[in-house]
């Protein structure tokens, strides 16, 4: 601990090599981003530019595509074409699938978030030893294989299932009630599949919740209700929305669910889509499915992220 | 009056709780089943275990499933870690925030969207080019995917790191390479290892991109147990369920648990 090597020549000069090794070393750094982006850019965004072209293609008669331009598959996803007159007829069908895949969606959302806003906010208020055991409790369905998720729900809603066994057990019922393949099904399942994707956001911004400002709401006079609708749920906003979304648009474009409860009769834009590069073999129509969905998603990424952006310019 | 209480927030988190484990632990239990029907109990035994490991087709579901996501997994972390460096201890360049989208591009799309996407890819490569990597095709497939996954929680766990620490290693003439090697690595390590249980997690369990682009032969765990619901069903099935669902706990645990140790 000499003087000297805190003398302010030495300082300086330190200073300067720290700024030229931090600068050398972080102009080299760039590239190491490069292997990431290239596998993501050849086979992962390339696919999806693949997919536009192919949206405004001829479907060839064995799957795949020919290469002729045509709006067909767009227009198709509207209307018919009369084989006789070569007339177009409107013809609801796809967009009924995805008006009712939306309001899956739109329920599953707002379900999760009445069951999740409570538990997550139950989970925030523990002591910090018992919150980390909720948080793995909910953390490992989260990253559970949802096939099998969506299976033991099958396997409990079934004719033969537990449900209908305890139910003629107990005599409440003579015949089986049919739940699987059913609307009822599918929406049960996206519920049980998505709702780890909202209580753990909603528990990271809760998590954060200074609650000074509640017990100043008490101080003033507020009810526990008012403290809820005006104090917390306003300060969770961003925990909110984040939850919402991570359930929305995977709820939206879920394949499993529907394949597995709906068995392939009540069908969802996932297996719409999916249909179409199997059995249907139109894969351009196939492709504009896809595309269509995907404006749905970016426009509810769109409101997130105005939202989020304008929170932060009020602070 | 705790000012922190709701009332009736308590049962509702129970609820959840009891909903998101019931049905699962249903299933689990009934690999257990002496009987061949999956609905009635009738006592306890493993042969559905036995079974399921001598089975020869569970077998190459089993190899295929580790093959690509060990691959998969090795692979995304290598490229995740790079990219996280390449991304964080940077001046801000032009062309970042994009390609921190590209990165995160794999957790916007819908999986269904992904799925046929790298199917017609593929379908394309193959027929213009006659490019076939066989399985490799799926292991590209889940490297994309996988690299978003590994990458967040190295991400975080570089942006957490003391900086004065790699300033010192600077100040005491460490080149940047030993810096990196000395310093930032052995530091990263944690956020690695997570960042690879996360990935090895979402590849080993990927269903929907695996249906779509696998070819003939390449079944995969997740394939098999899709191919087995649409036959009259034993409790072997629960039982390869249930195995998938203890891979699933352990990794998520580990992951989870050096990422509390880092808090700490």
């Amino acid at each position: 601990m000499t003087t000297a090597t805190l003398s302010p020549t030495t300082l300086s000069k330190a200073a300067t090599f720290e700024a030229q090794a931090v600068k050398t070393s972080a102009r080299r750094n760039r590239l190491l981003s490069l292997p990431a982006l290239i596998i993501i850019g050849i086979f992962g965004v390339l696919p999806l530019i693949i997919i536009c072209v192919y949206s405004f293609l001829v479907a060839a008669p064995y799957g795949g595509v020919q290469w002729q331009f045509s709006t067909d598959a767009y227009l198709n996803f509207l209307f018919q074409r009369d084989i006789f007159d070569d007339t177009l007829q409107f013809t609801p069908d796809f967009l009924i699938i995805y008006l009712r895949s939306f309001l899956f969606a739109v329920v599953t959302t707002v379900i999760c978030l009445l069951l999740g806003f409570p538990t997550a906010y139950f989970m925030a208020t523990r002591s910090p030893a018992q919150r980390n055991w909720w948080v793995l409790l909910i953390t490992i369905p989260f990253w559970s294989n949802l096939l099998v998720r969506t299976l033991a729900i099958m396997f409990i809603i079934r004719d033969e299932g537990l449900i209908n066994n305890a139910l003629l057990a107990l005599g409440v019922i003579d015949k089986p009630i049919t739940m699987l393949y059913t609307n009822f099904a599918i929406q049960l399942g996206l519920l049980y599949a998505f709702l780890p994707f909202m209580v753990l956001p909603l528990y990271s911004s809760l998590e954060k919740l200074d609650f000074r400002l509640v017990e100043a709401a008490y101080d003033l006079y507020a009810t526990r209700r008012q403290v809820l609708w005006r104090v917390i749920i306003p300060l969770s906003k961003p925990g909110i929305i984040a939850g919402c979304l991570l359930v929305f648009i995977p709820a939206l474009g879920a394949y499993v669910t529907p394949l597995i409860l709906g068995g392939g009769v009540h069908l969802m834009i996932g297996d719409l889509i999916a249909q179409q590069f199997g059995s249907g073999r139109n894969w351009p129509l196939g492709c504009a499915q896809a595309l269509i969905l995907m404006a749905a998603v970016l426009v509810a990424l769109f409101f997130y992220v105005r939202n989020t952006s304008g929170k932060m310019q009020h602070g | 009056m705790d000012i922190k209480d709701q009332p009736g927030f308590r049962s509702v988190a129970i609820i959840c709780l009891l909903v998101l484990y019931v049905p699962v632990l249903i299933l689990m239990v009934f690999s257990f089943n002496s009987g061949s029907l999956v609905t009635h109990w009738e006592g306890v035994t493993l042969k559905w275990y036995g079974s399921a490991f001598l089975n020869e087709e569970f077998h190459s579901a089993a190899r295929n499933t580790l093959i690509i996501s060990v691959t998969a997994t090795i692979v995304s972390t290598i490229c995740a870690t790079l990219a996280a460096i390449g991304m964080t201890r940077v001046k801000p360049w032009r062309g970042l925030a994009a390609a921190f989208m590209v990165i995160n591009l794999p957790l916007m799309v819908p999986e269904i969207i992904t799925a046929v996407a790298t199917l017609s890819f593929f379908a394309l490569i193959a027929g213009a080019f006659g490019l076939n990597f066989g399985i490799g095709n799926l292991i590209f497939a889940h490297t994309v995917f996988c690299i978003p996954f590994a990458y967040m929680p190295i991400r975080a766990r570089l942006e957490d790191m003391d900086l004065t620490l790699e300033y010192a290693a600077a100040d005491l003439y460490a080149t940047p390479w030993n810096a990196f090697k000395r310093i930032t690595l052995p530091l990263l390590v944690p956020g690695i290892m997570s960042g690879a249980a996360l990935a090895f997690i979402v590849s080993f369990d990927d269903f929907t991109i695996t249906q779509l682009v696998a070819g003939p032969g390449q079944t995969t765990l997740p394939l098999y147990i899709w191919n087995q619901i649409r036959r009259p069903m034993t409790p072997e099935i629960n039982a390869i369920s249930t195995i998938l669902l203890l891979v699933s706990i352990l990794f998520v645990s580990v992951s989870f648990l050096i990422a509390r140790r880092r808090a700490k």
